[in-house]
């Protein structure tokens, strides 16, 4: 379960400081399926950010069950990174020199796994979104949708608790988008993720428990 | 789930195999390793080429002074005028010298004299030498230089010539003028029971035999087989010096194909000393020290027992090699050197430089990395393997192009000239000639074919450098991959 309590992000742009969040309380129980809309530049990646692990806030804190993300240090954040939080980004951000098994793999390295049991569960990943016959494929070898399977198999193959998705669809046309999107529900039902997609799609949004609007970094629930 | 512990830390993972990360960036790879290759050819080049040059430098000097000689001892020349020898080398002749026939008289006259330059000092010296602290061997020589004079004499003429101590100049060769022949060799005394050290230890039997104990006070003489070849002499025939005549016994070669010889002529030192008229004196020592960390105490201690003795050693010996050999081994020590060292630190710089920017190009996928919780530790392995292993496919090849290399200069074996012409007045034996033009025999330059050897440690060092330089760009590298924030990182490929 996330706590965040009074999240404030600043950056410092050439002087001027920008409040990418500003004032951000928030509980996301484990197992939601939320979605975060918003304009651009609203603030919806720093929030995911915060989310990820990848950042701390300038102020107030980001719990993430009994870890408190905005205290720990760089290596404790990349430890809880590795073991307990999936990413999907809107670029896929495959290693185009790795095959899709090999980059499905590069999430379990960290987590000393023995190196046939890695190529076991990256290509029993792939199977599950559906890529079981593409395992030596290189990315570029991939279509859009089929990449962006490989990224969702990379981000789960781990069991983490929580995924985290920053307009996966952003990249991908309207039919393979709705697979992707079926693809995501599909797992976050199956293994009781906590699910939290970045969309601009008001139609992807729709699918979601529960809806959030950040304009300029504040927060709102959408009914 | 397990936590990162160190064991798994060391287990090799998929990412952490460059081997697929290289392949798809071969032009980068190719171009660090290929710079990586010609720097570490040139370095095993210069290197092989430089041991070469003092292999060559040891061949002269071992042609010259002889194998195993460590030192040598002579003194330094006498100021022109106060010696017995010194000054311009007369020819006097008078009517016992000469027949006369036909209208002309015909004269003759031999000298056998120390060298112009060299001066003589006690064979009691050696016994000194001999005494000395870690001196396992030592050996006397006195170099000689046998000139003769021929001439025809028309009967016009009122007394005999001045002086002989140029060719004589103008002198008409036909009727009513005179002829003159000038002929001079070196000659070299020296123990004919101990050669072991000295110039004759350099030298291979080619014909007939050395010179033993036996020949001690007999009128026999080595000679020099290219001299031997010049002056039409061989084996069994004689040759006259100081106008008694030698039987030949054998005749050598320098051991080192190209090298000149030291004299013309090798005799019994009593028998050179009895016909010079130099009894009792010798003009060089050759020492062998007891090992090469005693050279230094041993001409030390000669130097005080003889105070009036130059004594050198090997090393100082070597500074006398002259000619290309001499600009070879200063191109090779600094030159090349200072090549090798620019373009060794151009291609690690390109290297870093090449990692850097690959890291740059990366930023996305070390962002991602990193966000999928890669450690700081494990990207910086990444990239220290994958330029490790382009620093040794350089280095691979490299070692690759360095042996071509060295067996082109091994082919093609250019040769050098040396000569040992600055010390050679003092130090070696025949010295530059007394007069009439003819020290070029023994000043001719030696000609040393230049090999390059490849060494195992040669080898290794290029290796190693290829790993340094890996593992140099790769800590650059990977310390400013790790540098990268997760966040911002994908943030910077929005
Ligand atoms: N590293 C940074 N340095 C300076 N300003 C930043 C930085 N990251 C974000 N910002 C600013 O914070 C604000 C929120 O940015 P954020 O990326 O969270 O918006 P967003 O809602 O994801 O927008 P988009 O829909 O375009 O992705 C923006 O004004 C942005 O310029
Ligand atoms: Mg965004």
């Amino acid at each position: 379960m996330y706590e965040l309590t009074n999240v404030t992000k600043k950056y410092q742009q050439g002087g001027r400081t920008v409040t990418a969040l500003d004032g951000v309380s928030l509980t996301i129980p484990d197992g939601q399926l939320v979605a975060i809309q918003g304009p651009t530049g609203g603030g919806k990646s720093t929030l995911l950010q915060m989310l990820g692990a990848l950042d701390r806030p300038t102020d107030g804190t980001v719990e993430l069950g009994l870890a408190n993300l905005s205290r720990l240090g760089d290596r404790k954040l990349g430890d809880i990174r590795a073991k307990e939080i999936g990413f999907v980004f809107q670029g896929f951000n495959l290693i185009p020199t790795l095959s899709a098994q090999e980059n499905v793999e590069t999430a379990l390295a960290p987590l000393g796994v023995t190196a046939s049991e890695r190529r076991e569960r990256a290509a029993a990943a792939l199977a599950s979104v559906g890529l079981g016959d593409r395992l030596t494929h290189l990315p570029a070898e991939l279509s859009g949708g089929q990449q962006q399977r490989v990224a969702i198999a990379r981000a789960l193959v781990k069991n983490p608790t929580v995924l985290l998705a920053d307009e996966p669809t952003g990249n991908l046309d309207e039919d393979t988008r709705d697979e992707i999107m079926d693809l995501l529900e599909g797992l976050w039902r199956a293994q009781g993720l906590t699910l939290v997609v970045v969309t601009h799609d008001t139609a992807v949004a729709a699918r979601a428990q529960r809806r959030l609007q950040i304009r300029d970094g504040v927060v709102r629930e959408v009914a | 789930m397990v936590g990162t512990s160190s064991a798994p830390e060391l287990e090799i993972h998929v990412y952490d195999l460059p081997a697929p990360e290289l392949a798809g960036r071969r032009k980068q790879t190719a171009i660090v390793a290929i710079g990586m290759a010609l720097a570490i050819a040139l370095v095993i080049i210069v290197n092989s080429v430089s041991s070469g040059v003092r292999l060559a430098q040891a061949n002269v000097l071992a042609s010259v002074y002889g194998v195993g000689t460590d030192i040598t001892v002579n003194q330094t020349p006498a100021a022109p005028g106060e010696g017995e020898d010194a000054g311009p080398q007369r020819f006097d002749f008078d009517a016992a010298d000469g027949t006369t026939a036909d209208g002309t008289t015909s004269v003759s006259r031999t000298r056998l004299e120390a060298n112009r330059g060299t001066s003589t000092f006690a064979a009691t010296d050696l016994a000194t030498v001999g005494e000395v602290d870690n001196v396992t061997a030592a050996a006397a020589t006195l170099s000689l230089t046998n000139t003769t004079f021929d001439g025809a004499l028309p009967d016009r003429t009122i007394g005999p010539p001045a002086a002989g101590e140029a060719p004589p100049e103008g002198g008409p060769d036909g009727a009513g003028g005179s002829s003159f022949n000038v002929d001079s060799f070196t000659v070299l005394g020296l123990d004919p029971a101990d050669t072991a050290v000295g110039p004759l230890s350099a030298m291979t039997l080619t014909d007939g035999r050395t010179l033993g104990s036996a020949d001690a006070g007999a009128n026999v003489v080595v000679l020099d087989a290219a001299y031997a070849t010049t002056a039409t002499l061989a084996v069994g025939e004689t040759l006259a010096i100081a106008g008694t005549d030698f039987a030949i016994v054998g005749l050598v070669t320098s051991a080192s194909a190209d090298a000149a010889t030291a004299a013309n002529a090798y005799i019994p030192i009593d028998v050179a000393q009895a016909l010079s008229g130099l009894a009792g004196q010798v003009s060089d020592i050759y020492v062998q020290a007891a090992s090469s960390t005693d050279i230094a105490q041993v001409q030390a201690d000669i130097e005080a027992a003889l105070p009036d003795t130059t004594v050198k050693t090997q090393a100082e010996l070597a500074s006398s090699v002259s000619g290309s050999l001499a600009t070879a081994s200063d191109l090779a020590s600094n030159l090349g050197l200072w090549l090798s060292l620019i373009v060794l630190g151009a291609a690690f710089l390109i290297a870093i430089l090449f990692t850097i920017s690959g890291v740059t190009r990366r930023t996305r996928e070390f962002g991602t990395l990193k966000a999928i919780g890669w450690s700081n530790g494990r990207i910086v392995r990444q990239v220290a393997g994958e330029s490790l292993v382009q620093g040794l496919l350089g280095g691979a090849a490299g070692i690759a192009i360095g042996l071509v290399g060295i067996l082109l200069v091994n082919l093609v074996a250019p040769t050098l000239s040396a000569g040992a012409t600055a010390s050679a007045q003092a130090a070696s034996p025949g010295g530059p000639g007394a007069g009439f033009g003819q020290a070029a025999q023994v000043q001719a330059p030696v000609d040393i074919a230049l090999t390059a050897p490849v060494t195992v440690s040669v080898i290794l060092l290029a290796a190693g450098l290829a790993v340094l330089g890996g593992l140099l760009a790769g800590a650059i590298g990977g310390w400013r991959a790790s540098r990268l924030r997760p966040a911002e990182a994908l943030r910077s490929l929005a």
